[in-house]
């Protein structure tokens, strides 16, 4: 049998070659991710905003505009309904009542409740949620806070680890990818609720995962070859790493792909987070961090000096000299 | 690399033993799972969002109890000072800004009235710490201001105290399986499984439940009253179902009897049918109840809850025989409540809803369903693609990606983690990323081979080169999953779970116990070349 290589053999693309293109688009893209975040806002859930939100299932197929015109005669306030997963179930989302609290909100749902099964017999409520604006504010800033932290926490591990020009690569790639990704919940207006922090520290977590690997052979290569120039160095340690690089985002893209169509709806936009932020992470790695390397004075000379001074795990017997390694460049 | 000594066979084969056999009651029926033995009871618990029920968050103000500490305070003080030979006379009492202060009429008295006050504001216990400070101010004015340390504790023990009203009141529902939990200085989380709406338990959770019997004012100027003015020694509350029409009422301000010294109540009807709660005091309360009863025949009193009067009924005749009834326009439903909420104790302070999410039972079954296919699927997906990348290989990653799966669940069974829809999330993700351990070695076996390095020394090579990579790869994984047990809430603290109880296996399986099962391969075939 012949095993699958979706990676040829001695595959050698000059990433670093293009790296003022890769650059300049990647700062486009950027810009006008942040541009549409900025311009059309991302559409925030009740975890974060506030308010009520119900999931409504009807038995066949409905009219959001006829559900829109049974909640407005309601008088409970401006109500925003949305077509979730299938034509039977809509999210309606209202805001929470100012005064009265927990009761207040319950005789919403209450209200709610009785004059969508006269309008639409046979409609149940197979969710909902009330979040106060108290308890909003904190999930917003507890959640973006955790992102912070996760990527200043990742991007420190990595300085101090190995040089810093690694540490602010890895930074701005991750930036980056984050970037997009709120980009994409803005273009795309899925609703960007508590779930989505999470698909977004995962995508930090994978994002760094893969760098890690690049950066990892970066520096094995800088001990093994000394003489060879970083511009060289670094797209042999990207085509290397390259049939890795691309077999785990399929693993990973395969694996999400199974979740997003089959997973049920109120994974959806978690899935489609997390599979955009695998293939902009993967390009990003490719692309962006390592290139930015050169870019940052990264030489091999940091590297010795950093080894020598931490006494690194690499071991002096693997920095004696090139191994024998047949037909390599 | 290639010699594993029966030691270490056996370290790497007992963990996932252990890890696989844990998995296992998760997947039995209940009555199964009761009959094995205690250490194989572990299960994965399932999340609100999976098994359908209520979460509630509920928080209490600290405002609320401060205020209430200074009106008991005030209290304390009035009495104190009035019972103390030579009585002590003040005036112009006042508590704002968090502080009591009141003038004592005769300067001479002052540091009398001081020495009379201390014990009030010493803290329980032997700590020696002060709840409140007292001072002297303009030589007359008394300031009594409450210690950050006495409110602390006060909101402690209220919070201690409404956590154990509210795990009765919920035990009175009969609801199974409640999770009660203080979360942070002031709130508390509830979260009930099964519970498809929960208006009955938030209406109950809702109640103070605060029940007195005053006497009514019947001296009162009834449109002072409307105006909320009451006289001296009384005070008007709302009093929505008052026949009179106007829905205040003045009552005295001493208290006969409190909800305290109740020991049932229960819901009953009266003559004409009418829903009503039975009360029943101690012995105490009962007399005190026959006393005051017989010495006001004729005259009406008011039960109060949570401030409000709910009927105000004449005495016709002293009442002795230590129960009474509530009336006041109940349903039989909110009736049972009451009886419900009278019987588990009064909240030492209101509690207020912030966050509620309930999932009927249907959309996580659902939810159940869809993510155990789409699982399925993305397990099937990833083996075969790595099964046509590395051939045998990938079939030795492949079975280290299922006893990962089964000890994931296993070592959550063990710790009575909670799985949530994100967790089955993190689940499929962990299942592609768990093959990238495998991936990043054998990519560097190709690699080796491609340089000329025979077999054995091209997967010792790929092993070795590639553990402290994955190593790396995983501890900054971790630092993002640690950030989201920490900071997360619910559900995402769900997902995080599983991602770092499989990074942590992933490594173990897709490392160590891959390496094994390799070396086992090449120890008894010695291949020559390999087909990777």
């Amino acid at each position: 049998m012949k095993l699958l290589k979706l990676v040829p053999d001695n595959t050698n693309i000059g990433f670093v070659a293009v790296r003022k293109w890769a650059f300049a688009l990647t700062a486009l893209l950027t810009v006008l991710a942040v541009g549409a975040t900025a311009h059309k806002g991302l559409n925030l859930g009740v975890d974060f905003v506030g308010g009520l939100m119900i999931e409504a299932k009807f038995p066949q197929a409905v009219e959001t505009d006829k559900v829109r015109a049974t909640i407005g005669s309601l008088g409970v306030g401006e109500s925003s309904l949305q077509q979730f997963g299938d034509p039977k179930t809509v999210q309606i989302r209202l805001p929470l009542p100012e005064q009265g609290g927990a009761g207040a909100a319950n005789a919403v749902v209450e209200k709610t409740r009785k004059a969508m099964t006269a309008q639409f017999p046979g409609v149940t409520f197979s969710r909902y949620d009330t979040v106060s604006g108290k308890v909003s504010g904190e999930l917003i800033q507890n959640g973006v806070l955790a992102v912070v932290l996760a990527i200043l926490g990742i991007a420190v591990f990595s300085w101090f680890r190995y040089e810093w020009q690694f540490g602010v690569s890895t930074f701005v790639a991750i930036v980056h990818d984050v970037l997009m990704t709120l980009g994409f919940f803005a273009i795309t207006q899925l609703e960007f609720d508590l779930n989505i922090i999470a698909a977004v520290l995962t995508i930090v977590g994978y994002s760094i995962n893969d760098k890690m690997v690049i950066d990892d052979r970066i520096r094995e290569n800088m001990r093994k070859y000394r003489k060879m120039d970083m511009k060289s160095l670094i797209d042999l340690s990207v085509n290397e790493t390259l049939p890795r690089t691309v077999m785990t985002s399929v693993t990973i893209l395969l694996a999400l792909g199974a979740l997003l169509l089959l997973g049920g709806h109120v994974l959806r936009g978690f899935t489609a987070a997390m599979m955009l932020g695998i293939i902009v992470g993967t390009y990003s790695s490719v692309y962006v961090s390592s290139s930015l390397l050169i870019s940052l004075g990264l030489s091999p000379q940091t590297s010795e000096k950093k080894a020598g001074k931490k006494g690194d795990y690499a071991g002096t017997a693997e920095r004696v000299g090139p191994r024998d390694d047949g037909a390599k460049p | 690399m290639l010699n594993f000594s029966r030691w270490a066979v056996f370290a790497i084969i007992l963990p996932l033993a252990i890890g696989v056999l844990c998995a296992i009651p998760s997947f039995l029926p209940d009555a199964t799972v009761a009959h094995l033995p205690r250490f194989m009871q572990t299960r994965v618990n399932l999340g609100l969002d999976l098994s359908g029920g209520s979460h509630l968050l509920l928080e209490a103000s600290t405002q609320d109890v401060a205020k209430q500490r200074l009106t008991n305070m005030e209290d304390q003080v009035r009495t104190e000072l009035r019972r103390s030979d030579p009585r002590i006379a003040i005036g112009d009492i006042s508590s704002r800004d968090g502080k009591l202060s009141f003038m004592v009429r005769e300067p001479s008295q002052v540091d009398a009235a001081v020495e009379r006050i201390r014990p009030l504001t010493q803290g329980a216990g032997l700590t020696g710490q002060r709840d409140f400070n007292v001072e002297v101010v303009n030589s007359s004015t008394i300031v009594i201001t409450p210690t950050d340390a006495g409110i602390k504790s006060a909101v402690k023990s209220a919070m201690e105290v409404a956590t154990e009203v509210i795990r009765k009141r919920i035990d009175e529902m009969g609801t199974r399986e409640p999770t009660i939990q203080q979360q942070g200085d002031n709130r508390i989380v509830v979260q009930v499984p099964g519970l498809g709406d929960p208006k009955a338990l938030k209406d109950l959770l809702g109640q103070t439940a605060k029940l007195e019997f005053k006497l009514v004012d019947t001296t009162a100027n009834p449109s002072e009253v409307a105006q909320g003015r009451a006289p001296v020694g009384s005070e008007v509350l709302k009093y929505p179902a008052n026949p009179s029409g106007v829905p205040f009422i003045a009552v005295k301000r001493q208290v006969m009897v409190s909800g305290e010294d109740l020991t049932d109540a229960t819901q009953g009807y009266d003559q004409s049918n009418q829903a009503i709660v039975n009360i029943r005091f101690n012995s105490a309360g009962g007399r005190r109840f026959g006393q005051v009863t017989s010495q006001n025949v004729n005259r009406p009193f008011a039960i109060i809850l949570d401030n409000q009067v709910l009927s105000a009924p004449n005495i016709n005749e002293p009442i002795l025989g230590g129960s009474a009834q509530i009336a006041g326009s109940f349903t039989v439903e909110s009736a049972n409540q009451l009886a419900i909420a009278l019987r588990s104790g009064k909240l030492p302070v209101a509690l207020t809803v912030v966050e509620e999410r309930t999932v009927g039972p249907g959309l996580g079954a659902d939810s159940i369903r869809a993510g155990l296919i789409a699982s399925i699927v993305a397990v099937v997906a990833v083996a075969a693609f790595m099964f046509v990348s590395y051939g045998r290989f990938g079939m030795y990653a492949n079975l280290a990606v299922a006893i990962n799966v089964a000890v994931i669940l296993g070592v959550m069974g063990m710790l009575g983690a909670t799985l949530t829809l994100p967790g089955i999330a993190g689940f499929v993700l962990t299942i592609g990323t768990a093959v990238d351990a495998n991936v990043l070695i054998y990519e560097r076996i190709r690699e080796e081979r491609r340089r000329g390095r025979n077999v054995v020394a091209s997967i010792e090579h790929g092993y070795k080169e590639a553990s402290r990579t994955i190593f790396e790869a995983n501890v900054t994984h971790a630092i993002a999953g640690g950030i989201m047990l920490a900071l997360g809430s619910g559900p995402v603290k769900g997902f995080a779970i599983v991602l770092l109880i499989g990074i942590a296996t992933s490594v173990f399986t897709a490392v160590t116990f891959t390496r094994m099962v390799v070396a086992n391969w090449v120890r008894r075939t010695r291949p020559t070349d390999i087909h990777i």
